[in-house]
């Protein structure tokens, strides 16, 4: 290892994984759907409820740990937190969970997403003209800048950045419509997903209709989704002695810069580069050791298309402003040299707020996946500020 | 109510961002300045992140600016707002930058770089907010 320290290379794994159906309406609250991912997610770790002592969500995240702690039936808490940043965050809970099981602050720690995007009282995609200047500690508190003037959605937000990336390097909204059609392949054979049996061309990308012209398609944008995600993570000492192969988390890291916010990202310099995924991905691979070349399979959050290709730069796979030529020439699909968002991401499985790209990264480590990358050792997770690279090595 | 009432909601005012919104309502186009160093600074904040100064001058902007960049938003729709919304980050000659609209423009002129320059428009509540029209005729 060189450069800066990082989080202790492989200290905790990913022992468990559980998620509920994600759907349009899961018809229950976000308290009973947390609990049903997280039981699942203890038995597929094969461990006990009582034997979890932390626990780990977004700041957003509406389950009290109190009614959760008392409905799943844990025993004693001795670590809890709650990760900034909104999607951004997402990988966080990653971070957080392997910081307090290698420094011995907690044994088993579980984390977790629930979400009704879709059926509940709000949706991310509608138009809402009354933030509250602290956004739920979200890190878009430039909400409050927006919204007098009529930028009330995340897309609205991403797309000037988006915007001002298509003019630096003269993309154009097809480049961003064949990473959909990738994405909407995988999709199309995961039963799982939104995009299930329904994959699309690039002419059908470019007929939807604009959400924010000239960068956002309909079919660019993620599919507001009811569902819950939870992991089981743990020393990986003890994660040696249960059931399925421990998937270690080699690192996990944040990256959040001056002037930096997450969707509302408008006061950085340069807009047309993600600088804060720069840094990620010099926490991930120079300062942690790993090498781009040793990645198996990506997964990397795309709550809209621009950003994957946005992230695919920053994270280093490819030159500033060449995302569209890798993807034109067919690098993220299972043949190519990054299988990437082979769930069908959040745009074609469906948008657990980014947490089923772990989901996938663990399945896909452990061979389980439903467009499985041959011999997948490797995984880089990126949710543009924060990240990690799972392996089985 | 007349036809053309104003409908944009007012900004969400705060102890921290009063000092741009309250200079608004005025028609005023207003950053802070550092009294220790005199960087400029949007949004505003309490603290100078080169100096950390808490010492603060109001500066008054002259509103011309260029535009960074821009998004034409056509979906969800808000009531109170015409659509297409042209959003627009504006780079102002002093040297911050500013979220915004685009008035007095048709989707199809805009332009990265094109020069633009505030003007004030009422909110339902009846203060005033800075958006911007293009400097040249088009």
């Amino acid at each position: 290892m060189k450069g800066r320290r990082t989080l202790a290379r492989g200290a905790a794994s990913i022992v468990g994984v559980g998620c509920t159906e994600f759907s349009r309406r899961a018809g229950r609250t976000e308290l009973q759907l947390a609990c049903e991912s997280i039981t699942a997610a203890l038995d597929d770790a094969g461990i006990a409820a009582a034997d979890v002592n932390g626990i780990v969500s977004y700041t957003v995240d509406p389950v009290e740990e109190t009614e959760l702690v008392r409905s799943v039936g844990l025993e004693e808490i001795n670590f809890s937190a709650r990760i900034p940043y909104g999607g951004g965050g997402s990988v966080g809970v990653l971070q957080h969970a392997a910081a307090a099981v290698a420094s011995g602050t907690a044994e088993v720690v579980v984390a977790y997403r629930a979400i009704r995007a879709r059926s509940g009282a709000t949706r991310f995609g509608s138009a809402k003209t009354a933030p509250s200047p602290t956004s739920g500690h979200s890190g878009t508190t430039a909400m409050q800048w927006c919204m007098p003037f009529g930028v009330l959605t995340p897309a609205s937000w991403m797309a000037l950045n988006s915007v001002r990336y298509m003019h630096e390097f003269g993309v154009e909204s097809a480049d961003f419509g064949r990473a959909v059609v990738q994405l909407r392949e995988y999709a199309a054979s995961n039963p799982a997903a939104w995009g299930f049996q329904n994959p699309i061309t690039l002419d059908e990308h470019q007929e939807s209709r604009w959400i924010v012209e000239p960068c956002i398609h309909l079919l660019d944008c993620c599919q507001e989704t009811d569902g819950s995600v939870a992991l089981v993570i743990t020393g990986s000492q003890r994660a040696a002695d249960l059931p399925h192969t421990p998937v270690r988390i080699g690192t996990a890291s944040t990256a959040g810069l001056f002037e930096q916010e997450i969707a509302s990202d408008h006061y950085r310099p340069d807009l047309s580069v993600m600088d804060g995924t720069v840094a990620l991905g010099r926490r991930l691979f120079e300062d942690a050791g790993f090498s781009r070349d040793d990645i198996d399979v990506a997964l990397i959050y795309d709550a809209f298309s621009p950003i994957l290709l946005m992230q695919l730069e920053g994270l280093g796979f490819c030159g500033f402003g060449e995302a569209k030529d890798f993807i034109a020439d067919g690098n993220l699909a299972l043949d190519g040299s990054l299988p990437t968002n082979t769930n069908g991401g959040l745009i074609g499985e469906g948008y657990i707020h980014g947490l089923n790209l772990v989901l996938e990264a663990v399945r896909q480590l452990r061979g389980t996946a439903v467009n499985q990358v041959a011999e997948a050792r490797t995984a880089v997770i990126s949710a543009s500020r924060t990240g990690a690279i799972l392996t089985l090595d | 109510m007349a036809a053309d009432a104003p409908t944009r909601p007012s900004p969400t005012v705060t102890d921290d961002s009063a000092v741009f919104w309250d200079a608004a309502a005025e028609s005023r186009l207003v950053a802070q300045r550092c009294a220790g160093c005199g960087r400029l600074r949007h949004p505003p904040r309490p603290m100078c992140p080169a100096c950390s100064s808490l010492e603060v001058e109001i500066a008054e902007l002259s509103g011309q600016g260029t535009l960074y960049s821009y998004a034409i938003l056509h979906h969800p729709q808000h009531p109170a707002f015409e659509y297409p919304v042209i959003a627009a980050l504006v780079d102002l000659e002093e040297g911050v930058r500013l979220l915004s609209s685009l008035t007095d423009v048709s989707k199809d002129d805009v332009r990265i770089g094109m020069p633009v320059y505030a003007h004030f428009v009422p909110t339902a509540d009846g203060p005033l907010i800075p958006v911007f029209r293009p400097s040249e005729d088009l």
